[in-house]
C-alpha cells in the first residue's frame, strides 16, 4: 500500500522503508522550536535529565516573541532564563529583540525549514513550515525538552485527508479565507490526529503567503500537520531564504486517505469566523451588522508581507472609522523593513492605524490590544475561543487582512468591495 | 492505581484558554497556574475542586495551544484524571508526557454528570460511576504509552532507557 507525503516524511526520518497509519516511531528531527513562554518549562525539565547537554546547537530555535518586548518583569525572567540558556549551550538560533519576530513567519524567512525536514515546535502553529514540504508539528514543553536533548521525537503515523485544491481565487479571496472554509466544512475537530494534505492545480494559484496562512491553521481543525506540495514556487522560495538542502517528497498514486474533498476556489467568498470557534464561519455577505470596536491585523497567521500589502490596498487614502482602534503587526523585522520601504506602513499610519514591533501580543491575550468587556475585535488571528483575546465577554471574529481592514474603515464586519 | 473523586463535567472543545488563560502564561509555577485553572470557563472550580477529583468532557478536550502549562494546572490542582470523549492531540501527548491521567471513553462522558462520584481503575481501564451503579469500559493505552506513563513522564522514561 502506499504511502502520503506526510508518511515517507516520517519512515526516512524513522529510517524505515515503510510506515503505515496508527504505527509509534521515533523520528530524527531537524529542528526543535521553542519561545518565551514554552522555552521556560522546557528548560526546567531539562534539568531532570542525566545529560546536560543538547543534541545540536544549530538544530534548536529558540524565539522571543509571545510577550516581548517583556510587558512585565515575570515575562523579563522567562526570557531571562533562555537568554541564559541559549548562552550557556551556544544555540546559534535563538532571536531576541532586534533579531525576533513571530516564529512562524520568522524561521522560514531565516531559511531554517525547508522541505523534508521533520520538525517540532513547543507552540501549536509549528504546523506553518508544511507549505515548505516539511513535516512539521506542534508538541509541549516536555517533548520539546526530550528534543533538544535526544534529537528525537516519537510520533504515532497520522493517517490524512486530502484537499484537492482546484481553480483560481477571486481578487479577494486568500488563504485565509480557503482554511476557514474548510474548518468551517469539517470542524474544529474534522481532522484530529490527522494529516491535512493538500493537493491539485488550485495550489499554483496560491502565494507561498497563502499557503503558509492555510498550513498554519491545520491545528484548528485539530491536524496533526497540514502539508503542501513542493512546486517551482517553493523550491524558489527556498532557494532564497536557504543555504541547506531539501529533499522533495511527493504522495504515492495509491496512497490511501481517510477522506477526499475537492474545494474550487473560484468559488469560495471572503470568509469570517463567528464567536467562539473557528468553525463558526459564515461568508462576509452573510455577516449581517456586527459592528466592531478593534481590528488586528497580523499574528502568525496574516503577518507576513501580502498580507500587509493587501491591507494597504484596502486603507490607502481611506480612514479607519472613528472610535476603532486599528493595530498592524508586521511578523518579523525583514516584514517590517520591506513594508517601509513599500510605503505600506505610511499607509497604515496615516489612515489612523497605529503599526507595532513583531509580536505574538494581542492573539492570545497577552498585551497590545487586550479587549473589555463586551467588545468585539475583528482580527487576523487563529483562534476566537472565549476569553482569548482579553474579557470572557468580548468576542473575536476571525477573519483575512483584506476584510479586517475594510472592516476598520466601516467599523462593522465588511466586505472589502464596499 | 486507582483515583476517586467527585466530577466536574464539562461540554465538547474545552480549549487551553479557557483551562489556564494566557494571561497567566508569565508564571511557570504549578502552584500558581493551579489557581487560576478553568478560570474563564468555571469560576468555581479552584474553589470547590478537592485532591482526586475528576474532570469528564465532552468531545476535543485541550483544543488550542501547545501549553503544558493547561495540563499542568489541571495537575497541580489536584485533579487525578481526566476522562474525555476525545482529546486534542497535543493536549494528549503533553498529559502522557507529564504523567497526568488520562482515558478516553465516549459512553463515560456522555453517562457521568456533574457531581457524580467517580473511579477509575488505571490497570483495568474500568471507570465507574458510584453515583448512579453503571460501570465503563474506557480505551487501554498502547504499550509504549503505559512505559511512559508508569515512569511517571517521558524525561524519567528516557533516563531509564539511557
Amino acid at each position: 500500500m502506499g504511502m502520503t507525503m506526510t508518511q515517507k516524511i516520517l519512515a526516512a526520518a524513522a529510517g524505515l522503508s515503510e510506515v503505515k497509519a496508527g504505527q509509534l516511531i521515533e523520528a530524527k528531527l531537524d529542528l526543535v522550536l521553542g519561545n518565551d513562554i514554552t522555552s521556560p518549562v522546557a528548560i526546567h525539565e531539562m534539568d531532570k535529565f542525566k545529560t546536560d547537554e543538547v543534541f545540536h546547537k544549530d538544530k534548536i530555535a529558540l524565539v522571543m516573541d509571545h510577550f516581548v518586548p517583556n510587558k512585565d518583569i515575570k515575562s523579563a525572567q522567562h526570557c531571562k532564563c533562555v537568554r541564559e540558556f541559549a548562552c550557556k549551550h551556544d544555540i546559534t538560533n535563538f532571536f531576541d529583540v532586534g533579531e525576533m519576530g513571530i516564529e512562524h513567519a520568522l524561521l522560514p524567512e531565516k531559511g531554517l525549514t525547508v522541505a523534508g525536514d521533520v520538525i517540532i515546535g513547543a507552540d501549536s502553529h509549528t504546523c506553518t513550515y508544511g507549505a515548505l514540504g516539511a513535516f512539521s508539528t506542534g508538541v509541549g514543553s516536555t517533548d520539546m525538552a526530550a528534543g533538544m536533548a535526544t534529537g528525537k521525537a516519537w510520533f504515532k503515523v497520522p493517517s490524512a485527508i486530502k484537499f484537492n485544491l482546484i481553480g483560481k481565487p477571486s481578487k479577494w479571496v486568500s488563504g485565509k479565507d480557503v482554511i476557514l472554509h474548510i474548518i468551517g466544512m469539517i470542524g474544529v475537530d474534522g481532522a484530529l490526529y490527522k494529516s491535512m494534505e493538500f493537493v491539485g492545480e488550485g495550489i499554483k494559484n496560491l502565494s507561498m503567503d497563502d499557503r503558509f496562512t492555510i498550513a498554519n491553521m491545520a491545528i484548528e481543525a485539530g491536524g496533526k500537520n497540514g502539508i503542501f506540495p513542493v512546486d517551482e514556487l517553493a523550491e524558489n522560495y527556498m532557494k532564497g531564504h536557504s543555504s541547506r538542502s531539501y529533499k522533495i517528497y511527493e504522495a504515492d498514486e495509491d496512497a490511501e486517505y481517510d477522506q477526499e474533498y475537492t474545494i474550487d476556489l473560484s468559488t469560495l467568498k471572503p470568509t469570517v469566523a463567528f464567536p467562539h470557534l473557528p468553525e463558526n464561519t459564515k461568508t462576509v455577505d452573510e455577516a449581517g451588522e456586527v459592528k466592531i470596536d478593534q481590528v488586528v491585523i497580523g499574528s502568525c497567521t496574516n503577518g507576513r508581507l501580502d498580507d500587509l500589502r493587501i491591507a494597504a490596498e484596502v486603507l490607502k487614502g481611506k480612514k479607519v472609522s472613528k472610535g476603532i482602534r486599528c493595530i498592524v503587526i508586521p511578523a518579523t523585522q525583514q516584514i517590517y523593513l520591506q513594508a517601509m520601504e513599500e510605503g505600506l506602513l505610511k499607509i497604515f499610519i496615516e489612515s489612523g492605524a497605529i503599526v507595532s514591533t513583531p509580536t505574538c501580543g494581542p492573539c492570545l491575550g497577552g498585551y497590545m490590544g487586550i479587549l473589555a468587556e463586551g467588545e468585539r475585535c475583528i482580527s487576523t488571528t487563529n483562534r476566537n475561543f472565549v476569553g482569548r483575546m482579553g474579557h470572557v465577554e468580548s468576542e473575536i471574529y476571525l477573519a483575512s487582512p483584506a476584510v479586517a481592514a475594510a472592516s476598520a474603515i466601516t467599523g462593522k464586519i465588511s466586505a472589502p468591495e464596499e | 492505581m486507582k483515583a476517586s473523586g467527585t466530577v466536574f463535567k464539562y461540554g465538547d472543545n474545552v480549549d487551553t484558554d479557557v483551562i489556564i488563560p494566557a494571561r497567566y502564561l508569565n508564571s511557570s509555577d504549578p502552584k500558581e497556574l493551579a489557581t487560576h485553572c478553568m478560570e474563564d470557563i468555571d469560576k468555581e472550580f479552584v474553589n470547590q475542586v478537592k485532591p482526586g477529583d475528576l474532570i469528564v468532557a465532552d468531545k476535543n478536550f485541550g483544543c488550542g495551544s501547545s501549553r503544558e502549562h493547561a495540563p499542568i494546572a489541571i495537575k497541580a490542582a489536584g485533579v487525578s484524571c481526566v476522562i474525555a470523549e476525545t482529546f486534542a492531540r497535543i493536549f494528549y501527548r503533553n498529559a502522557i508526557n507529564i504523567g497526568l491521567p488520562i482515558i478516553e471513553c465516549p459512553e463515560a462522558a456522555k453517562g457521568i454528570a456533574q457531581g457524580d462520584e467517580v473511579e477509575v481503575d488505571f490497570d483495568s481501564g474500568v471507570i465507574t460511576n458510584k453515583t448512579k451503579g453503571t460501570t465503563f469500559q474506557g480505551q487501554a493505552f498502547p504499550e509504549f504509552m503505559q512505559k511512559i506513563i508508569k515512569s511517571e513522564g517521558l524525561i524519567n522514561y528516557i533516563n531509564q532507557k539511557q
